[in-house]
């Protein structure tokens, strides 16, 4: 074991407040896999203060175990002293990187397919291109498992339309949003992006979509890329600074949690900082902003049983249960039904499915068992990640559920 | 680390281990192995040799009978919760964790009884009851995570234990694996009636602390949700007020489902953690709650209000609504999470009184607390009399540590001397081994060690726990600590 003290990357303090009574760990959709301590919140920590202590290497248990997690961060709900598991996990990470030498195989998945393409629309419009030929050829049987699984994420009916740079306000305007389109979402939910803005246009809103946006950063991040994640929130904030904007709208509950994280991550930018606290205080994931407004929306009830997944990145970054299920129920009414597990995180996490595919398929299959089991023909959820995930988890269970997200069961279920 | 416990075992054994339980169950080296040196006791550490994560009884049993033939230690371990440093590998040894056996197996609503396996998490029996108006009654703080498994060894409490009673009175019988591998189940059956002739070996088993064997699969008793609840908070000008009221609410024949004090101190942190609506300048609050029928509730309500007049309580809240009452008691339940706003550190007791010494012992903590200056505030089951002092101190500063242990040893041995006992809930344990000397005489100690050795009879099932002149590790710095 090495014994010299590594360069500090954990915050102490929030480290500390770590006080290993264990409560997270029922809540960690690892731990409930496979019963490792070293796969709890609890563990993780306690790998990360060793790494931090010199009592372990940047490498075999610390990474592994490290790296298995999905960051959903659902153990940060429950955790009663506070600890800020997704900032030290970011830090963590952030090291890894720095120090750890990883196969070429990994090296390349992140390095470049995560890094360089996921972040940018077109790029990711063109890497998909392959992948819809060689679905539509049917040849998939002979692609090896790894591949067949990635895969089977990219959706059959993907659909990259975009959005104008200002959509008006139906009747009279009761106020101004900008509206961040998201690059999982414009690359492969181009509808769902339309179908947004129609539901805010309709009531009310005018709705700006900067050009000048870029990736929200999340994925830098969550794996551990932190400079290149401030570049991105920087552009960001310089994009919807002069827009004199009510609120700021993401339908993408990943890269919402990042947003409204802005200013934890340039708060040591003195240029940054101020801008960034005012940036991310206007963030609001479309549930928040459009419950409220679900009394006056008329909508046609639906007339099969539904039921709602919680994005990690909303209920446990972001906190955000009621809104959706507000919003599911008023279309639904008693058509609704709860979903067991319905926090335990799909699988999907971001690039998780890529990085740690084992993981992610029996999170996938422990997913689709509650969604089975629940009866319902339509289950909704407010994130890109999950959508593919549970998409290609139904129809590999050969399933005729179908898996929508909240705006576009919104907008289909709105009447004037 | 002890010297016996270096992650040393021979690959055949290990090999042979794989053989059972499959090679993903079983964690082993000294770096898969670090998490596994302390449960949420963190004062003293070891590491065990190897860590199995077995999926059925039968792979236990079969695992057991190698450890039983290469006489190695057997740790019993589920969500590793425990606040005493029960499930410490003080020298090593084959720990064996229930977190892969954690199902609700059956519901029998008729019977009104469930069958789960022992790593079952304690929240999931009353969350799958609930839609049928059925709970498991133990309620520890630690409910959403701690396991059945470990409620049976701790024979654990909770805050609404005071009218329902702790883990004995709902458990209706298990399945546990003896120490040389034998299967048998002890109490009433899954299918059997609940009246069982001859000894009750079941009673015997329950706060064992992991010492008699393994319990796999447990049969709960679940109870009616109650009709009704009334929830109160009394605000008082100070602890020794509070106190007298929860002595006059007994006196006065009412068994309220829980209830529960914080002190200024506390009540301060929990209000900035958690924003109920607690008055700052209190001198201690107490949490009432009344439930069952919900005819005559208001009249017993109105009673404790009087009760609580009468001790000058300053004022007395009702919870208006379900969701008011479940913010409360979020609030009461996750009070130590709120310690990290007041101190680096803390050391938690859980020292018992009769109720009628709440008085004085709430004294006695506040003259320790100026002999060694160190804050103590407290939050605890005032109904049944089980304090839990939370000794704040910085670990960068020895002198504190030295005086944290010291405070907290000098609280307990008042407990004793007033005539309670050193541990309500938390248990033994490696963390008050030196108390039972204390609390009980040469005789009866050698009297339950006698009664272990008919279950475990060479005494390697969870060892080193519990009797004075066990084993202990050498490793003994200030860390953080949480009360339930």
């Amino acid at each position: 074991m090495s014994t010299q003290a590594p360069e500090r990357f954990l915050d102490y303090d929030k480290s500390l407040a770590c006080i290993h009574c264990g409560l997270c760990l029922s809540s960690c959709p690892t731990y409930l896999e496979t019963g490792n301590e070293n796969d709890s919140p609890r563990g993780r920590i306690y790998l990360m203060r060793a790494v931090q202590d010199g009592r372990l290497p940047v490498a075999g248990a610390a990474v592994t175990h490290i790296d298995r997690c999905l960051g959903c961060r659902a153990c940060e709900a429950v955790c009663p002293s506070g600890v800020q598991y997704g900032n030290l996990l970011e830090h963590t990470r952030d090291h890894i990187e720095k120090k750890h030498q990883r196969s070429p195989f990994q090296t390349f998945l992140r390095r470049v397919a995560i890094e360089k393409v996921f972040p940018f629309p077109n790029r990711l419009k063109v890497a998909l291109l392959p992948a819809r030929i060689v679905k539509s050829l049917g040849v998939e049987p002979m692609l090896p498992k790894f591949a067949r699984e990635a895969l089977s994420l990219v959706p059959d009916n993907a659909n990259s339309a975009t959005l104008p740079e200002v959509s008006p306000a139906r009747g009279e305007t009761r106020g101004r949003l900008g509206f961040i389109s998201g690059c999982a979402m414009t690359a492969m939910f181009g509808e769902t992006n339309q179908a947004s803005v129609r539901l805010l246009n309709r009531a009310g809103y005018e709705v700006a979509t900067p050009k000048t946006q870029n990736c929200c950063g999340a994925l830098y991040a969550h794996s551990g890329q932190l400079e290149l994640a401030r570049e991105c929130a920087r552009k960001n904030i310089a994009a919807f600074e002069d827009g004199k904007f009510d609120a700021i709208i993401i339908n993408a509950a990943g890269c919402g949690s990042t947003l409204k994280e802005y200013d934890h991550l340039l708060h040591d930018d003195p240029v940054w900082a101020e801008r960034a606290k005012k940036f991310s205080a206007k963030v609001k994931d479309l549930t928040e902003w459009m419950a409220p407004e679900m009394a006056t929306c008329k909508t046609k009830p639906s007339d099969c049983k539904v039921t709602y997944h919680d994005a990690c990145h909303l209920a446990h970054a972001q906190r955000i249960t009621k809104p959706p299920r507000e919003i599911v129920k008023a279309v639904a009414g008693n058509n609704y039904v709860e979903l067991a597990e319905s926090d335990v995180c799909c699988g999907s996490a971001g690039t998780y499915n890529l990085t740690e595919p084992e993981m992610a398929e029996r999170l996938q299959n422990r997913k689709i068992e509650n969604i089975l089991k629940s009866g319902a023909q339509i289950v909704v959820t407010s994130n890109p990640g999950c959508l593919l995930q549970i998409k290609a988890g139904l129809k590999k269970a050969g399933s005729t559920v179908e898996a929508v997200h909240i705006a576009d069961f919104l907008d289909r279920a709105a009447c004037d | 680390m002890h010297p016996e416990g270096k992650t040393s075992l021979s690959p055949r054994i290990v090999d042979a281990f794989m053989a059972i339980v499959g090679k993903e169950n079983v964690v082993y080296g000294e770096q898969e192995l670090l998490v596994y040196e302390c449960d949420a006791y963190t004062l003293e550490k070891n590491l065990p040799n190897v860590v199995l994560l077995p999926r059925s009884t039968d792979q236990i049993s079969q695992v057991v009978k190698i450890c039983a033939q290469e006489k190695l230690p057997i740790i019993p371990r589920g969500a590793g919760t425990s606040l005493s440093g029960s499930v410490l590998a003080v020298t090593g040894g084959v720990m064996i964790c229930l977190s892969r056996m954690n199902r609700v197996l059956d519901i029998d609503f008729r019977n009104r009884r469930a069958l789960v396996e022992a790593g079952c998490v304690n929240a999931w029996v009353t969350n799958a009851a609930k839609q049928k108006g059925f709970l498991y009654a133990p309620d520890p703080s630690s409910q959403s995570a701690c396991t059945i498994g470990g409620n049976v060894a701790m024979n654990s409490g909770g805050p609404h234990t005071l009218k329902r009673g702790v883990t004995t009175n709902h458990v209706l019988g298990f399945e546990i694996v003896f120490p040389d591998g034998e299967i048998v189940w002890l109490g009433t059956r899954p299918d059997g009636s609940e009246d069982v002739p001859g000894y009750d070996l079941r009673g015997a088993v329950i706060g064992c602390e992991g010492m008699f064997g393994i319990v796999t699969r447990v049969l709960v008793k679940l109870i009616k949700a109650p009709q009704a609840y009334k929830t109160l908070l009394g605000i008082f000008e100070s602890v020794d007020e509070a106190s007298q009221t929860v002595s006059d609410i007994i006196a006065a024949g009412i068994v309220p489902g829980a209830m529960e004090m914080m002190d200024q101190m506390i009540t301060q942190a929990v209000e900035a953690a958690y924003h109920f609506g607690f008055p700052l300048d209190a001198g201690a609050v107490l949490i009432v709650e009344l439930d069952g029928l919900a005819a005559g509730l208001d009249k017993q309500a109105d009673r404790v209000v009087e009760i609580c007049k009468k001790n000058k309580a300053r004022e007395v809240r009702i919870a208006k609504s379900e969701q008011e009452r479940m913010d409360l008691w979020k609030s009461r339940k996750r009070a130590f999470g709120a310690i990290g706003r007041l101190s680096p550190n803390f050391l938690t007791q859980d020292g018992v009184v009769p109720r009628s010494q709440l008085p004085e012992i709430m004294r006695f903590i506040r003259q320790t607390s100026d002999k060694y200056g160190l804050r103590i505030p407290n939050v605890f089951h005032a109904g049944d009399g089980n304090i839990h002092p939370l000794i704040l101190y910085d670990e960068r500063d020895p002198q504190q540590v030295k005086n944290a242990v010291a405070a907290g040893n000098d609280i307990l041995e008042r407990c004793i001397e007033l005539g309670g006992s050193a541990t309500g809930e938390h248990g033994i344990g490696v963390e008050k081994i030196d108390f039972m000397a204390k609390q009980f005489s040469k005789e009866t100690l050698d009297a339950m060690k006698m009664l272990r050795r008919v279950f475990d009879p060479e005494t390697r099932c969870n060892p080193h726990k519990m009797f004075p002149g066990s084993k202990r590790c050498g490793d003994f710095a200030g860390k953080k600590q949480i009360s339930a």
